[in-house]
């Protein structure tokens, strides 16, 4: 089977300092990769080298495209590169705030990728942007308002719904549930959670939260100043950790 | 009726001849010469030609009388002049190291070889109105002054003091023919030359603002006046016909070189930076305003940090900086736009006239 | 004014603009950079325009300028004028007989044919501007056909009001490719963008050109369930009683009363001539003034 992702080799630095170095990795179809470690252990360097928005010293990022097959993202042209980002892939940013049109109603914000690729039917539009929005649980009657009156907790779900309503093949999520309360946070793991299995998406996330992993990711990686430590099955690493440092970093938190 | 914007070919000559005489005033009071403007005008003759970007203090004069005094006007006057002139060539760079320095100050040494001049400053005059100058035909008395011995000997900057013990970044001088932009349009990302040809054309009080709002912390860089200098420097051109370069003329400049704080980065050491402005005549303020935006807006080949300050965005500060542009666009909504409000009119009736239909029908459901 | 050059500009800016305006319809729609002069008059009053027009005049041409549609509005005389004095070309009120016409705001009533120019002044020409405010951004959202943000705008429009809340320089997409800003012209004039006549577009003080070349399709942009319509006020005009000309309502008295006319001068005039009257008008030729 070829794999979605085939990251070979990713080092950036910045200056003297390292962001990440040598990580090199395979995602399959339907796979859900969690990549966990402390802040600066360089996991969302490498998470933005993978999704296009850095651009790495060396190492190859191999993409399964629809047409081509696998394909190096690090070498392919700006155009290609920006339509992979809002057809096959989609982004969901720790702050909703960066990933939302403040200034745009929720519909227009779900709506905004499925016009970006030709839709022009106002009306399947919001149909759709709708449906959407009761997928990440937001009452319809709030299609016409901007997120700036949302909740933390709803501006994060409407990312999520903007980013996925065109089906992308895979996600990144960098710390999807940061900074939103633990209840929110628990509501909001449960109905990724739920759409990851319903639609088979394939999904990278980056966070430094051993319980959001444990609930979503088939495979965990372990970084610590820029290099991986441990990579295996979310279960046996968490359960069985090899490496002293996955050791501490599982101890140091409550079990779930 | 404002109706009356139709047939406008009356109105408009009409608007001119009173525009005349308004220009000229009472005619009991004696008519401004262009020698008078010149020469007791001249820091507003210098900020013409240094925005007008054309160095003739006649010109300028009269762009001043022409104008009413409105300077930004006049510059107008002077750019659309500027643009009809035939280009014969490029002079060589002008040399700042022979300057006849008319002022020259450091802020940041006590002393500098060559020494410091004041000369003519506000700087340090009581800001108090002179009833003297009031009454006319006081000739200053220049018996106590020593002329000032202003000998083309060569005044080193102050920057290369610095620059020997390796304390200050260093600024090599290129081959580099820069870039244009009356010649051709703006480009962004610009170059450093670029963006000081643009910044000396700036107007000033839009820099002014800027350079004090780094000041202010927004993209705060420390600058110290490293030196400023005023004063008449050579223009030599190459003679095509004659195989060498001649001195066509020589014209007054203001320089300032800031020097700036670093603190250094991945590729850097710490040392200090400069900031550069250069304009026409003498336009200290400009000169001082213009090199704090330049280091400013040097942030990213410096490796610092965008602070989402306005001065260091290239893109806001060249697009917005031209007072030619700025105002002429400002003003054209005196222009009529009967046209387009005209579409809004109807727009705005269609959209209110849903709206009160669809109220009224939540009205009745309600009942 | 004789030390000016042939309507004004030396021949090597006019070899440049021309170079632009070739460019531009080698490219219909796309914005092409170009060095703008300093021109007499302010930025913002119709420095592209004029710069274009002076590129395109020759001693034989014939001008013709409107403001809002009228040709006798003060910046429209004003521009008339100048290229009077520095071109002496001949010039114009009657749409048929210019070869070339420079507008603010406004297309012709009467169709223009395959031998005139209209040149159109622009005071912002990139559609994307206001949802976006850089140009590196927005040259770049071009060059990678990125338009979804153009629709998003259209969609809130209709969330909020119903319909498509844009009266006048309502974007359209040229020939397939390039979305572009019709400059400010009321959305009724933009179906008449596919015509005989070569379009011009000049911005100054943004420093851009562009163009369409004649039979080229010009597409409002819409959604297939909220198609653009070309909208004009409900009425006819008082004086020569046309009802499919774009419409300017007047304030006649102190009361607010008010009439409908052509924003068209010079095809209301014709109509008249030809004997069309309306509510309030009188046979031509008979007017107080």
């Amino acid at each position: 089977m070829t794999p979605l992702l085939d990251v070979q080799n990713l080092s950036k630095n910045y200056g003297q300092r390292i962001g990440c170095k040598d990580v090199s990795f395979d995602l399959y179809p339907g796979e859900v990769m969690g990549i966990v470690g402390e802040s600066g252990s360089g996991k969302s360097t490498l998470l933005n080298c993978l999704a296009g928005h850095l651009e790495p010293d060396s190492g190859k990022v191999l993409f399964d495209t629809k047409t081509d097959g696998l394909k190096d993202t690090v070498t392919m042209s700006e155009p290609e590169r920006r339509m992979l980002g809002r057809t096959d892939w989609a982004f969901v940013h720790q702050h909703a705030r960066d990933g939302l049109r403040m200034g745009v109603s929720a519909g227009g914000n779900v709506g905004e990728r499925l016009m970006a690729v030709g839709a022009r039917h106002y009306g399947d539009i919001r149909a759709q942007a709708a449906d959407w929005l009761g997928r990440v649980e937001i009452r319809e009657d709030r299609i016409d308002d901007r997120p700036t009156a949302f909740s933390g907790g709803m501006q994060q779900r409407l990312q999520i719904a903007r980013n996925l309503v065109t089906g992308p093949r895979l996600v990144f999520m960098d710390e999807p549930t940061g900074g939103l309360d633990v209840s929110v946070q628990a509501r909001l793991l449960d109905m990724i959670r739920e759409l990851v299995r319903d639609l088979g998406l394939s999904a990278i996330i980056v966070t430094h939260d051993l319980a959001v992993v444990r609930l979503l990711a088939d495979r965990l990686m372990v970084m610590k100043d820029g290099h991986v430590v441990e990579t295996g099955l979310t279960d046996q690493v968490l359960d069985d950790p090899q490496h002293s440092y996955s050791q501490l970093l599982v101890s140091s938190v409550l079990q779930v | 009726m404002y109706v009356a914007v139709k047939g406008g070919e009356k109105a408009i000559d009409a608007a001119h001849d009173w525009l005349g005489e308004v220009r000229r005033g009472d005619p009991d009071i004696a008519e401004l010469s262009l020698a008078q403007i010149r020469e007791q005008m001249t820091l507003a003759v210098d900020r013409v030609m240094s925005e007008g970007s054309l160095f003739d203090p006649d010109l300028a004069a009269l762009a001043i009388k022409q104008s009413r005094g409105d300077l930004i006007e006049a510059i107008f006057l002077i750019r659309a002049y500027r643009t009809t002139l035939p280009r014969f060539g490029a002079s060589h760079p002008v040399e700042t190291d022979t300057m006849q320095c008319q002022r020259r100050i450091s802020a940041t040494f006590k002393d500098v070889p060559g020494g410091q001049i004041l000369g003519p400053t506000f700087d340090y005059t009581h800001r108090l109105l002179d009833f003297k100058l009031a009454a006319e035909g006081n000739a200053p008395d220049t018996s106590t002054q020593d002329a000032p011995d202003l000998a083309a000997e060569r005044k080193p900057h102050v920057m290369e003091f610095l620059n020997k013990d390796g304390l200050i970044e260093s600024a090599e001088a290129t081959d580099e023919t820069p870039p244009d932009l009356t010649r051709e349009p703006l480009e962004l990302p610009a170059n450093r030359a670029l963006r000081l040809q643009n910044l000396t054309r700036a107007d000033e009080g839009f820099l002014l603002g800027l350079a004090y709002s780094t000041q202010r912390g927004y993209a705060r860089n420390h600058a110290f006046v490293g030196e400023l200098r005023i004063g008449k420097v050579a223009v030599e051109m190459d003679i095509p016909e004659l195989g060498f370069s001649i001195e066509i003329g020589e014209m007054t400049v203001t320089e300032c070189e800031t020097v700036n704080q670093f603190k250094g980065s991945k590729t850097e050491p710490p040392q200090f930076t400069r900031g550069y402005g250069l304009v026409f005549g003498q336009c200290e303020r400009k000169a001082i305003s213009m090199a704090l935006v330049d280091r400013a807006l040097r942030w990213k080949e410096l490796g610092e940090d965008f602070a989402g300050a306005p001065a260091q965005d290239e893109e806001f500060v060249l697009s917005h900086s031209d007072n030619i542009q700025a105002t002429g666009f400002l003003e054209h909504i005196k222009l009529p736009h009967y046209v387009d409000f005209q579409s809004e009119l109807e727009l705005i009736r269609s959209i209110r006239t849903a709206a009160t239909a669809a109220l009224a029908e939540t009205k009745i459901a309600a009942e | 004014m004789s030390d000016y050059n042939f309507a004004y500009l030396d021949e090597q800016t006019k070899r440049m603009i021309r170079r632009a305006i070739l460019k531009g319809l080698a490219i219909p729609g796309y914005q092409v950079p170009f060095a703008s002069r300093e021109m007499p008059m302010p930025y913002g009053w119709g420095t592209g325009g004029v710069q274009v027009t002076a590129a395109c005049l020759t001693p034989d041409d014939t001008l013709k300028v409107i403001d809002q549609g009228a040709d006798d509005t003060t910046n429209a005389v004003s521009i008339r004028r100048f290229f009077e004095k520095t071109a002496a070309v001949g010039v114009t009120q009657a749409t048929s007989v210019a070869t070339v016409i420079q507008t603010r705001h406004r297309i012709p009533e009467e169709p223009l044919n395959e031998d005139q120019i209209l040149v159109y002044q622009v005071p912002i020409p990139e559609p994307l501007r206001f949802l976006e405010p850089r140009e590196t951004e927005t040259r770049k959202m071009h060059a990678l056909e990125e338009y979804g943000l153009m629709h998003v705008k259209l969609f809130e429009d209709i969330s909020q009001h119903g319909q498509i809340a844009t009266a006048y320089a309502y974007p359209v997409k040229v020939e397939g490719r390039y979305v572009m800003d019709p400059s400010p012209i009321p959305r009724f004039d933009n179906p008449k963008m596919e015509m005989s006549a070569i379009q011009l577009f000049g911005a100054g003080r943004e420093q851009r050109i562009y163009a369409i070349p004649p039979y080229t399709q010009v597409v409002s942009l819409d959604f297939d369930d909220y198609p653009f319509e070309a909208s004009k006020a409900d009425g006819a005009c008082a004086l020569c009683g046309a009802d499919h000309t774009y419409l300017d309502e007047v304030i006649v008295d102190d009361d607010g009363g008010r009439m409908f006319v052509c924003s068209d001068t010079d095809y209301c005039e014709s109509r008249r001539q030809a004997g069309h009257i309306g509510e309030q008008g009188t046979p031509y030729g008979k007017d107080a003034a």
